[in-house]
């Protein structure tokens, strides 16, 4: 038996946290839950296969090829916004590394000076004046930041979004500051090429019908039954959502905003973040700057991890799992923290967490990876 | 003897890390708080650390900037679909190298000679100004070095 060192480079959205899953190497960042997502798209390619086999070719021939021309582009646009929507980072804030979690539970200590044991210590909100208007940053404790203004932890994925806007299980994601114009236009165009089709549809029906009959008509082409029963359905709830958007946007507001009331009622025209100018909140939300990830998923880091190989060969290795960062913040307790563990926490409170750290990072003992993951590996004979 | 980059890290040890948190005073655009900290008292004067840190605001500010030339790429990406975007770099990611440059060059000409290291702020989601504070291991590799700021203040 023998100890090595496996040293590898692994792709750094291996081990980020949260619940996302991500494909073709880390480009592709989507929920867990992807079952409606494939719903929307089979909904959508579906019922534009139809209209491009039943319709499209008699609308070409008796009133315009344009028709249908116009229709590809318009479903390609739509593909591109939902995809460019599901496939993309919402604006995730990374987790805070250790150092950073101590920093600011320390700032939060001292702030709150002597708690007497018992009483709870008060919650962690900091205040920040945007605007003349106070707005109350609370604190994450699963990603351990402050959150910044109008940022939210969405359950569901498990990360702080910036901007967040909602949760949508349509597309497959978080709708937040980096993907919420795409989102947008896709509510757009969709609305329109559902409203298009819904109108050729009616259009090829009635005009054939003046030749052959309505009930011939159907028996030539069963698919519109089924178009115009998609699209008036989908007609409604997307125009609706359209424009609600619309209305969002032109008041500079989040659903989650919305939602909460948070610029509402008794709070009616104090929103810090708007212009108060229809086409600049309009301008700001849908051609402001891109803003790039902070992710970074595609980067590479190192990986160690202590493994003891026996003298048959090598061990047969776990499933891997995507590690979740574990932080060595001291944890203060709070009203979250569950009656059971507060007397542990309490006494490992009391030893001051060390700032000093070793020049090279004490190896970590994550799971190990399987001889399918796709990595380097140099093995480095322990000595 | 001053550090210079590649020293830091071979023969420095990490004591702490300071973290310049941003200012939200004006929105939500990208800026950091010039109040100097505490920790940093000794190690480097004041007006070098504010002066970096407005120079890194006034680049977010250009980056964030929603004007003439972001809506022009806002209104072109949009009537390709977005498609653009996997040939040409939006006005952000060119801005963002020039950031990393800036705090690759002072780290070697201010940072590093102090002890000290910034971290690009893109690599910690944008929410900190990450600065590591180093102290000389006195290993035997390197000259021994007197205290860090009488050197820096004889400079």
């Amino acid at each position: 038996m023998s100890a090595v060192m496996i040293t590898r480079k692994v792709r750094k959205w291996e081990k980020l946290p949260g619940k996302n899953t991500f494909c073709c190497d880390g480009r592709v960042m989507m929920a867990r839950q992807k079952g409606i997502f494939y719903l929307t798209l089979f909904l959508i390619i579906g019922t534009c296969s139809l209209f491009f086999a039943f319709e499209c070719p008699y609308l070409a021939v008796h009133l315009s090829p344009a028709i249908p021309v116009f229709a590809v582009v318009l479903f390609l646009f739509v593909m591109a916004m939902l995809l460019r929507t599901s496939f993309s980072d919402p604006g995730v804030l990374p987790r805070a590394l250790p150092e950073e979690a101590n920093f600011i539970e320390m700032e939060i200590e001292a702030a709150n000076g002597n708690v007497p044991s018992g009483q709870r210590p008060p919650p962690r909100i900091r205040n920040v004046q945007i605007n003349n208007q106070i707005v109350k940053l609370k604190y994450c404790y699963t990603c351990k930041i402050f959150r910044p203004p109008r940022a939210s932890h969405c359950s569901i994925c498990d990360n702080c979004v910036d901007r967040f806007d909602h949760h949508c299980p349509w597309v497959g994601n978080c709708v937040g500051k980096r993907n919420y114009r795409y989102f947008y236009l896709f509510t757009l165009t969709l609305s329109l090429l559902t409203i298009y089709i819904f109108a050729f549809d009616i259009v090829h029906v009635v005009m054939r019908s003046v030749d052959q009959g309505f009930l011939n008509t159907l028996k030539e082409t069963p698919g519109t039954v089924l178009e115009v029963l998609v699209c008036f359905f989908t007609l409604w709830s997307m125009v609706g959502l359209t424009g609600f958007h619309t209305y969002l946007i032109s008041l500079n507001q989040t659903t989650n905003e919305d939602i909460k009331g948070s610029w509402s009622g008794k709070n009616r025209g104090q929103n810090p973040y708007s212009h108060k100018n229809i086409i600049k909140n309009c301008c700001e939300v849908l051609c402001g700057p891109t803003y790039p990830s902070v992710l970074d998923r595609r980067g590479l880091m190192q990986e160690d991890s202590p493994t003891l190989v026996t003298s048959e060969g090598p061990c047969s290795f776990d499933n891997p799992v995507a590690q979740t960062t574990k932080t060595t913040a001291p944890l203060i307790p709070n009203e979250h923290t569950p009656e059971d563990v507060k007397p542990s926490i309490a006494a490992s409170a009391e030893k001051s967490p060390s700032p000093k750290e070793d020049h090279s990072p004490a190896p970590k003992l994550p799971p190990l990876a399987s001889p399918e993951t796709d990595v380097e590996t140099s093995i480095v004979k322990n000595h | 003897m001053l550090h210079n980059l590649k020293d830091i890290q071979h023969t420095a040890s990490l004591v702490t890390k300071v973290f310049i948190q941003r200012d939200y005073s004006e929105g939500t655009v990208c800026r950091f708080q010039t109040k100097f900290p505490t920790e940093l008292n000794n190690k480097i004067e004041r007006a070098l650390l504010e002066q970096t840190v407005k120079t890194l605001n006034l680049y977010y500010m250009e980056a964030e900037k929603v004007g003439g030339q972001s809506y022009l790429e806002g209104c072109l990406a949009c009537a390709t679909a977005y498609i653009v975007f996997f040939c040409m770099e939006t006005r952000y990611e060119k801005v963002l190298k020039k950031i990393s440059g800036y705090i690759q060059e002072q780290n070697e000409k201010i940072y590093a000679p102090r002890g000290l290291l910034l971290t690009d702020p893109i690599e910690r989601g944008m929410r900190v100004l990450e600065i590591s504070i180093f102290e000389d291991q006195g290993s035997s590799g390197s000259s021994p070095s007197s205290g860090m700021s009488s050197c820096s203040t004889a400079r």
